[in-house]
């Protein structure tokens, strides 16, 4: 359950990753690594980590290295490092990402995990699918599925205090995935 | 004012050529070594490579010989995904009587999408970007790998980027670059770069003889004592010896040098006790560097060569996605 009766059509971030952790609960095996992409997904993998039972480690990708955009839009300023605190081949692993749009983000980043080695299993998180898929990619677990128009991006924001907040953004132009 | 055209940048004011640390503005320096350090942990994965440069070609253009700089631009571009391909130009075309720009001519019929040059005369890689320049050929891009006496770029960031890593900021810092700056363009990079991100002290240690004559106009303080420039020093950067450049007699011996110039533990204690010790590479054990420091705990000698090849990777990444 979401709240959608904001302006800008957008949920509450907190009240979708409130409902994204209720859909994994459960479902999830209970040592899959949670890997964050970068940034936005870094921080919902960190709160998952702590709603979920269970242990799960907690992995930070940044897909730069991996996108289909780097021939027309070159390499973006400060570029994160990945880190995979746990062996990857043989893990079973849940990609987290905030804003699900072409599919392409998450295309990269299942490029990057397999060059660290080849996982059990690999499914996907993400709290807001506003579909537009330019692949087959489907999501295991969704917060909120929300519709905007094409030329806005969504953007996730972190406050001081920790919480989580969904904006609306002319297109920036570098992400999309 | 006009602006005086960089032919390191392209129009938008990214990075398309590295030719130079000199009038490189401390931005893109800071974001050449920022982008450096996601490519570290790229050595230590199961699978070392990312596809960025998947489908390019680079040639290594060595006029002079450099197994050590030639290997690792090697590795940084195969760590890339890249195609390279190996030139000794001083061996082949050169010898038949081609010209340098005949050379670049053909290597660019063959689809080469970068060149990383090595040459013995100073400005030998601007000759070449400009060339491509007037052609018409923005997509093809250059890297100084070591001109002459000039620079050598790539070797002055990794030279930042190490002592970032281990002293994480540049103000505050006093670094000592010790020995044969004459004919060091590893040191005229570096001080280049040091001087742009602020560095506040910038000492040159060595014989008179071995200094260039202009070299405090660059911002640099002089000491012909070694023990006097060494004092509270945080970096002390340890030049190589370069004794197949010396033509006269600049030295009296090999021996005295050491006597004189060469790190010593006693001479390194008179540095902060957290002092890092750097080197180029190849180290001439014995004459300008003892054993005991080269091998010991302040030194980071071996971490330069690793952080060289990200560093490379992160050059060559920037400027083909220009």
């Amino acid at each position: 359950m979401t709240t959608t009766d904001r302006r800008d059509g957008l949920p509450e971030a907190e009240g979708a990753l409130a409902e994204l952790a209720a859909r994994m609960r459960g479902a999830v095996a209970v040592d899959a690594g949670l890997v964050g992409i970068y940034s936005g997904g870094a921080w919902l993998a960190e709160r998952l980590a702590k709603i979920l039972p269970g242990e799960h480690p907690v992995g930070y990708i940044d897909v730069s290295f991996y996108r289909d955009d780097y021939s027309k839009k070159g390499l973006r300023a400060n570029v994160a490092t990945t880190t995979l605190p746990f062996e990857v081949g043989g893990s079973r692993i849940v990609l987290v990402d905030d804003v699900l749009y072409t599919g392409r983000s998450v295309r990269a980043a299942i490029n990057e995990l397999f060059d660290y080695g080849r996982p059990d299993s690999i499914e996907l998180a993400v709290l807001v699918d506003r579909g537009g898929r330019e692949l087959p990619i489907e999501p295991t677990y969704v917060g909120a599925r929300v519709s905007v128009a094409r030329n806005l991006s969504i953007v996730l924001n972190r406050h001081l205090d920790g919480r989580l907040e969904l904006t609306v953004e002319a297109e920036r132009g570098a992400q999309g995935g | 004012m006009r602006k005086v055209a960089n032919p390191q940048l392209n129009d938008k004011g990214e990075l398309t050529h590295l030719l130079t640390l000199e009038g490189l503005p401390g931005e893109v320096i800071g974001r050449i070594l920022d982008t450096a350090v996601p490519f570290v942990s790229i050595a230590e994965r199961d699978v070392k490579k990312v596809p960025l440069l998947r489908g390019k070609t680079v040639f290594n253009l060595f006029f002079e010989n450099s197994t050590r700089t030639r290997t690792t631009f090697e590795i940084a571009a195969k760590r890339l995904s890249a195609d390279v391909i190996n030139l000794n130009i001083g061996v082949s075309s050169t010898s038949k009587g081609e010209t340098l720009l005949d050379t670049i001519d053909n290597l660019v019929a063959m689809n080469a999408d970068m060149f990383v040059v090595r040459h013995g005369e100073s400005g030998a890689p601007h000759l070449i970007a400009r060339h491509l320049s007037a052609a018409g050929r923005p997509g093809i891009h250059v890297i100084n790998a070591g001109d002459g006496r000039h620079q050598h770029p790539t070797q002055g960031l990794l030279d930042l980027f190490t002592i970032r890593h281990y002293k994480r900021d540049f103000g505050g810092l006093t670094v000592a670059i010790v020995g044969d700056l004459l004919h060091s363009r590893v040191a005229r990079s570096l001080i280049h770069g040091l001087t742009t991100l602020g560095t506040p002290e910038v000492r040159a240690i060595g014989p008179q003889t071995l200094l260039p004559a202009a070299v405090e106009s660059l911002g640099v303080h002089v000491y012909h004592d070694m023990a006097q420039g060494l004092r509270g020093a945080d970096v002390i950067v340890m030049l190589r010896l370069q004794s197949e450049r010396m033509k006269g007699a600049l030295l009296p011996s090999p021996g005295e040098y050491f006597k004189h110039y060469g790190l010593t533990q006693d001479k390194l204690a008179l540095a902060k006790p957290d002092a890092i010790v750097m080197h180029p590479g190849p180290m001439n054990r014995g004459v300008e560097i003892d054993s005991a420091v080269a091998d010991g705990k302040h030194s980071v000698i071996l971490p330069q060569v690793t952080f060289g090849i990200a560093v490379r990777m992160a050059v060559m990444s920037m400027l083909a996605g220009t």
